[in-house]
Order: structure tokens, then sequence, then C-alpha cells
């Protein structure tokens, strides 16, 4: 709460800057602004952000550090018996320091000793705390002075004002490449830690897929096997089914409303599908897993299938149905750039409109067509609520679609929620699973669109 | 038909006509197909539709019982010595003992005095059992607002309304079956007869569900609110709203206004494009491998999840930006120019207030894409049990997908219920942040 209030005066104190460097633009040239490099208000934003900048940057690195520096200071006043301690025993001791002075419950008798240490490491933190509003509050105010110290009519106000925005332009524009670069290194990291521990070769093409770990060596049954192959044979069989669905449905359903549908019923009819396309997926998955999924079982049993209460079918066929409007809205975009000039020529030969749509305009939308599905399938392999909610945990290698698959997904949630210890190979898998998808989502993703530019390119 | 010789020939006109006879002939063939691919065509959007009226109806069908909640009117005696057993006068002072006073005995104490004839231990247990844990808050509210206003309830006889546990809420909602053995259902026989006697006497009552709209969560169904999620669902976005917002308009402008046709903004663009294609369960790896694990913010925090899903949104909105930047004739940009503005100032003095509601639009999309979003946020520990409402977004909270993602999981029918409700009140803040976004496109829309 003190940091929201202290941010807050730095706002106050940066917009006072920006009305004494107006005013003091103002007043070197005695009211006639026309003798100024700039407008009056460029001095002012210069004033601002010399205040500014420099404060809010070195507040954000102190909030940053602070901690880190404390713990030190904290770690090396202990006594020596403590300091020689296990890293991990150390740590605890550390906390429970750090819970005794913020008056939370302690998992240790609370002697003197470490009475005493908590209440110095309360006193570190008020040190520092003041320490960081005394420094930050300097260097906004000198940031201040020195910009309204160098305000003059000659001083090119607007030149610097606009270099700093372009500079956060520029830095905006690289958060792309910079999530791209985390994504890639954390996985790639991580990963590379579980490959340590179980072979890549192993991973990618093992057949057997249980991952605990035993806590003793001799545990029976708990081995840990981590043979992927499973989990990408349960994650084609789910998707196969989803595109089985969502193809023929939102391909026939664009071909209806762009090619058919009269205008009225098309802007009725358009925003409905988009309400599907809008609905949150775990709301799908809600759905695949209290009322498709024993809607199923139900039928089998009537008709003595057995069928799985977490069956492969319900959760590709909700899939399917959410990945609908993805396929409509691509195929009908294809479908529309394929020039008019074509579904005339074969209109004028004579042709109905099916036959111009199956002989004419679906050979020339087929690249886009293909292009879209392609992002549809990278779509449902790396969907997660459904699969979550409405397919199995057990690792069944099987292509029934009436038995319980998993995905690579549902296995990155199982293996990460709740678990908060990060060298076991169980949490690792989690990165080299999410690795692969990565990859094959990328792959995907890089040849639909390679097929659909080179596709556009031809008629436009 | 298909003769284009200037002279036809008599074997020409002969192919002629039989070629006409063979196109006639098949035209029926030919119209039934056209008739059949059209049929195809209304299917599959008849499907579509009829599957969203399907969810639709499910989802209100199961959630609407969620929306009201049975009370039981108990007729309670606040004894002094149960609530103030050491007679504390000061007001302060007995509002903290009242704070913590044992209401539990006042409970039981009310609810066998209306079943006089139930002696055993066993059986006062299970009448006990009728009325929810969370019966004593309700005493306990009452009690204290009326000491707060002056009229202390201390030594009075009162009638007070208090939730009903989740069996009989169940019972009286007719979802548990009288029909099935005693054994499977919930509530046994004794049960059902207490609750008909209750009834009798009128002092079951259905009230509209105010918990679900005030309350965190709790094992209790009948206890367990939506309002912690929908809180921390606020604080995310808040996060989300102002991380994404400045940076992608920053990164659409720089795109489109400034950067050179060069090496690196080819590389930024294809990244942007990748990135919305990104599965967002890996932007949750990320978000746990980079600022959970490496930076060491705190788990749970609406924080961390803002962060994670405003990374998800990036590209959304700058790709609205864009494409809102481009329809910003270039003339504004060159009488801009003309008349002496320097490029930034052409850009937002010009363009920008003009692409504005297109950014926005993109914006409010990107926005309830991002409330919709669960799989990124199980990784960040945002699925933990938290009964607080979330005051700041560094305090541990969950959203409301993963609310619903939680309470689908668990056993309880009730629970099942009101992970309907939830759904209902997401898709209505969500339907409300689409329409938002049609409003503006239809409001502001310029043709030039």
């Amino acid at each position: 709460m003190t940091t929201l209030i202290f941010v807050a005066v730095l706002l106050v104190l940066t917009v006072a800057g920006f009305y004494l460097g107006r005013s003091r633009a103002m007043a070197t040239v005695s009211g006639k602004p026309r003798k100024l490099h700039s407008l009056p208000g460029y001095y002012g934003y210069y004033v601002a952000l010399w205040c500014g900048i420099p404060a809010f940057a070195l507040l954000g690195l102190w909030l940053a550090l602070e901690p880190y520096v404390v713990e030190k200071m904290l770690v090396s006043s202990l006594p020596e018996t403590v300091q020689e301690l296990p890293p991990s025993r150390l740590g605890l001791y550390v906390n429970d320091i750090r819970n005794l002075a913020d008056g939370n419950i302690v998992s240790r008798d609370v002697d003197p000793e470490l009475q005493a240490t908590a209440d110095h490491y309360t006193g570190l933190k008020h040190i520092s705390h003041v320490a960081a509003i005394l420094c930050v509050l300097a260097i906004a105010i000198a940031g201040l002075t020195y910009g309204r110290h160098r305000v003059s009519p000659k001083l090119r106000a607007r030149n610097g004002v606009e270099k700093v925005i372009t500079i956060f332009l520029i830095a905006s524009s690289t958060i792309a490449i910079l999530s791209t670069i985390g994504i890639v290194l954390s996985l790639v990291f991580e990963a590379g830690r579980f490959f340590t521990k179980v072979s890549p070769l192993d991973f990618l093409f093992g057949l057997e897929w249980s991952p605990q770990v035993a806590l003793r060596a001799d545990q029976v049954g708990a081995s840990g096997r981590f043979g992927m192959i499973p989990l990408l044979a349960g994650t084609i069989l789910i998707s196969f089914i989803a595109m089985c669905v969502a193809a023929p449905i939102g391909l026939l359903s664009a071909i209806y409303m762009s090619e058919y549908a009269p205008t009225r019923i098309r802007t009725l009819v358009k925003p409905m599908l988009e309400i599907l396309a809008g609905i949150p997926t775990v709301v799908y998955g809600f759905f695949a897993a209290l009322t498709v999924a024993p809607s199923f079982r139900e039928w089998g049993e009537a008709v003595g299938l057995s069928v799985s209460s977490e069956s492969a079918l319900a959760a590709g066929l909700v899939m399917g149905i959410m990945i609908i409007p993805f396929v409509s809205s691509l195929s009908d975009d294809v479908i529309s750039a394929v020039p008019q000039a074509m579904r005339e020529g074969s209109y004028g030969l004579g042709a109905t409109k099916s036959e111009t749509i199956k002989r004419v305009i679906f050979p020339a939308a087929l690249p886009g067509i293909v292009g879209g599905l392609l992002l549809a399938v990278s779509r449902a392999i790396g969907e997660t609520m459904i699969v979550v909610m409405a397919a199995g945990l057990a690792a069944n290698l099987t292509a029934n679609p009436l038995q319980a698959v998993t995905t690579v997904t549902v296995q990155i949630v199982t293996l990460l929620v709740g678990d908060q210890e990060f060298d076991s190979p169980k949490t690792l898998a989690a990165f080299a699973l999410g690795l692969v998808l990565f990859c094959v989502t990328l792959l995907l993703n890089v040849i639909a669109l390679q097929v659909v530019n080179k596709y556009r390119e031809q008629y436009e | 038909m298909s003769n284009t010789a200037s002279t036809p020939s008599v074997t020409g006109v002969l192919d002629n006509r039989r070629a006409s006879a063979a196109v006639v002939s098949s035209l029926k063939r030919r119209y039934a197909a056209e008739k059949r691919f059209r049929a195809y065509g209304m299917i599959a959007v008849g499907f579509a539709l009829i599957f969203l009226i399907f969810l639709f109806t499910d989802i209100i069908g199961k959630g609407l019982p969620a929306f009201t909640q049975t009370m039981i009117r108990l007729d309670v005696t606040l004894y002094p010595q149960d609530l103030n057993p050491e007679g504390v006068t000061d007001h302060e002072q007995l509002l903290k003992v009242l704070s913590t006073a044992n209401y539990r005995n006042i409970i039981v104490q009310a609810i066998t005095d209306l079943f006089p004839d139930v002696t055993s231990r066993s059986d006062r247990r299970a009448l006990v059992g009728l009325v929810s844990p969370g019966a004593t808050f309700d005493i306990r509210r009452q009690v204290m607002a009326a000491e707060e206003a002056g009229r202390s309830l201390i030594g009075h006889r009162v009638r007070i309304l208090v939730h009903a546990s989740d069996d009989i809420d169940q019972l009286e909602k007719g979802h548990i079956s009288v029909d099935v053995a005693e054994a499977e259902r919930r509530v046994s026989d004794r049960e059902i007869e207490w609750f008909h006697r209750l009834k009798e006497r009128g002092l079951i009552e259905t009230t509209f569900n105010t918990t679900l709209f005030t309350a965190g969560d709790s094992r209790s169904p009948e206890l367990a609110g939506l309002w912690g999620a929908v809180v921390g669902s606020f604080w995310t976005m808040l996060v989300t709203l102002a991380l994404s917002f400045p940076l992608a308009v920053g990164a659409a402008v720089y795109l489109e206004e400034f950067a050179p046709k060069n090496k690196w903004t080819q590389l930024i663009e294809v990244n942007i494009n990748n990135l919305a294609a990104v599965p967002s369960i890996v932007f949750g790896l990320l978000g746990l491998a980079v600022f959970l694990n490496f930076f060491g913010l705190p788990r749970s925090a609406p924080l961390v999840g803002g962060m994670v899903l405003a990374l998800i949104t990036l590209p959304t909105i700058i790709i609205a930006s864009r494409a809102a930047l481009k329809s910003v004739p270039p003339s504004i940009r060159e009488a801009a120019l003309g008349v002496g503005a320097s490029k930034v100032q052409t850009v937002f003095h010009h363009v920008l207030p003009l692409a504005m509601p297109g950014m926005l639009t993109g914006t409010i999309i990107g926005m309830a894409q991002a409330l919709g979003e669960t799989a990124p946020l199980l990784m960040i520990g945002m699925v933990a049990f938290i009964v607080d409402i979330p005051g700041g977004p560094l305090d541990p909270a969950t959203v409301m997908p993963v609310q619903i993602f939680l309470w689908s999981d668990l056993p309880e029918r009730a629970f099942v219920e009101r992970a309907s409700a939830a759904i209902m009140v997401l898709l209505g803040f969500l339907i409300v942040m689409n329409a938002l976004a049609v409003l503006l496109r239809k409001r502001f829309e310029r043709k030039w």
C-alpha cells in the first residue's frame, strides 16, 4: 500500500515537472512562444520525462533487488552455526524468520534468538524502505531540477521527447520477439535438464508413460517411464475425431453461407457462429465432461458397447464443435477470395451452382482450405481445457475412440498442477512435452501460412 | 451447344440434338444433386446452431437451481451465557466477544427444541446436520448488526433465517429421488421425515442465493460463492489491460508508421503471427519458468496471471490495431506533414485518434479472450482453494474460468450447479464485452 502511495507521489512530481517546465520555457522568452524552438508543452514533457524516467527506473530496480539484498544481509548477520547449514535448511530458517517478522505462523518454537533476528530483519526492511523512498525522491527532484535548468529557447525539446517516444515504440515492438525467445529458452533449458535424466530416445520413442517417480528405489511399480508415444497417439486420435467433425461441417457451412444463404440469413447466422467461437474452452470442457460423455456412456450401455466415461469420442466431438467456426471463417475467406469471373465463366457454360462450387471454386480454393485445416489441426493439438476435463489420465495406446486416452496437454497440466519441486523428472517432463507441443504447432503454422500466402499471390 | 463451327454440317446438327437430349435427360439428376448439396450446407449450419442452443439450454437448465437457496427459519434464544459468558459491558469489548462467541450451541438448542421427540445422540447429531455449518455466521451477522445498531438481541428470542445444509437444499429442489433405496441416496429416511415436518410448519423457505454473489469459495456448496473469483478476474484483467494495451498499440504504431522495411521488422511480423498461434498452455509454461522460477514472483497472484495473459492477448490486439491504422487514409498523414507537423505529431495527433475506435474494439475482444482463458493460469498456481476475497494483484486469487473448472471437478451435484451458474455469469460478462465491441465498431466505423 505504501508503495502505491509513493508511486502516486512520484506521479504528482512528474506532473508538476510538466507545468514547471512549460512555465519556465514561457518565462525564458517572456511569454512569446514564437521564439521557442518547440511548442511550450514539449518543454513540459521534457522536464517531466527527466523527472519521471530515472525515478521510476530506480524504484523498479529497488523493488526487484530488495528481497535478495536484505536476505543476503540477514544471512550474513546470522550466527556461524546457522550459516553453515545446508542451503535447504538455511532457506527454511530464513523463511521462519520472515514469517515471524510478518506475524505469520512459524514452524518452530520461538526462542529469543529467533525473535531477535526477526526484529533485525524487520529493521533491515524498514531501513531499506526509508532508503528507497529517500533515494528515489532525491533522483526525481534532481532530474526535475536538471531538466528545468536545461530549458532554454534553443533547447530542442520536441526532438528529445520524440526520441523517447520512438524508443518506447521500438521497445514495445520487440516484446513479441522477447516472448518468443523467453518461450524457446525456458522450454529448451528445462527440457535439457529433463534429458540429462531421461534419454531423449526413450522419451520420443518409448511406448510406456507412467510419470510417477519412486520415493524409494525399491518401491514397486513406480519406476517412472517417460515414453511419449501413447500421448502422441492419444492427441492424434482426439484431434482426428475433432477434425472429422469440424472439417465437413465447417467447410459446408462456409460454402452455404458464402454461396447460397440469402443476406438475411447470413446476417442472422454469422454472429451466432461467432458466439460459438467466443465461448471459453472451459465451458466446452464442462459440457463435454458432464453432459456429452455421460450420455455417450448411457447410449453405449443401451446398445451393449462399453464406452469409457472419459471416451476420446466425447472430447473429440466437442473439440470439433469448438473448431467449426475457426474452419468456417477461414474457408469463408478463401472462398470469397476466388475471383467472381471464375464463377461467371462456369455459369456461362451451363454449370449449376453446386457443380461450379465442386469443380471450379473448390479446386481453386483448395490450397487455402488446406492451410486453414492445418491451422485448425494445430488448434486442436494445443487445446487444453476440453481434454483436461473430458479425456482420461491413463496413457492407453489404443485407436478405439470409445476408450479413454490422454493427450500431451493433459499430461502437462497434471504434471505441473500442485507440484512445486523442480528437480524431479516428473515436473521437468512437462517442459519436454511443452517443447514438443511448441515445435509441432509451430511447424504446422509455418506450413499453413506458407500455403495460404502462396495461394493468395495467385489471384491478387 | 458445343458446336462452334460457322457452318453446321448435318452430323453436327444430329450430334447437337443428341447432346441436348442428353443434357435434358441429365437435368433432373443435376438439379437433384444441386438440391442435395444445398441441403448439406443447411444441415451443417443447422447442426452448429442446434449444438449452440443445446449447449445454452443445458447450462442454463443445470445452473438455474444454483440461484436459489433453501433456508430454514429457526427460533433461537440468544442466552447471555452462550454469547457473553463473562458479562462484558463495554461496547467495543462486547463486539469483540460477540465476533468469537459460540453460536453453535444456540443452533443446536434451537433445532432440538423443534423436535423434542429426538433424543438419541446420533439422531441429534443428524438433526443438527440439517442446517449448514455456515448457519453460525448467519446468526452472528444478525446479532452483530443489531448490537452495532444499538438494539441488543442478547437475551431475546428471535426468528432467524439460516442456510439449510446442501443435502436439504437438494432435497427441496427435488434433485434427490425418494424412490431410491435409502443406502444409495445422500439423505436418510429420518432426515426426509424431519424435512417434511419442518415443511409442514412452514419453516422451509427458498430465497435468492445472495451467497453466490458475495462469498469466496468454500468446501460446503451452500456457502460457496463466486465473488472471490470475480474479484480475482478483475485484478487479473486490470494487470492484463495495463500491460497489453500500451505495448500492443506501441508495437502496432511502430510497425505500421515508423518501421523501415527490413529484415528486423520482418522478423518481428513473423514472430507476432506465430505467437498468435502458439497454444496458450505454452505461455503458462513460460510464466512458470520465467516469472515464477526465475524472477521469483509470488504463485497464484493475479499479477503473474495478468502478465501471462497480456502476452497471450498481445498478438490479437497488435493485429487489430494495425488493421485500424491501415484503414486511416494516407491523405490525413500527408496533410498533417504538409502543414509542418513532425512524424510523431502526425501519428499521435491525427492518425492515432482516428484509429482509436478500431484499436479499442480489438482490445475489448482481446480482453474477452483473456477473461475466458484457463489453461495457462493452471500452470502458475491460480488453481488453489482460496476462501478470501483478494484485495490486490499480489494476493493469492483464482479467476472465474478456473473456479468453473474447480467446481465441475467436485462430486457434489450442488457444485456442478454452481459451476453452471458461474458459466452463466462468465458468459454474461463476455456477451457484454462483445456487444460493447460491436457497438463501438458500429458507432465509430468510418468509410473514407
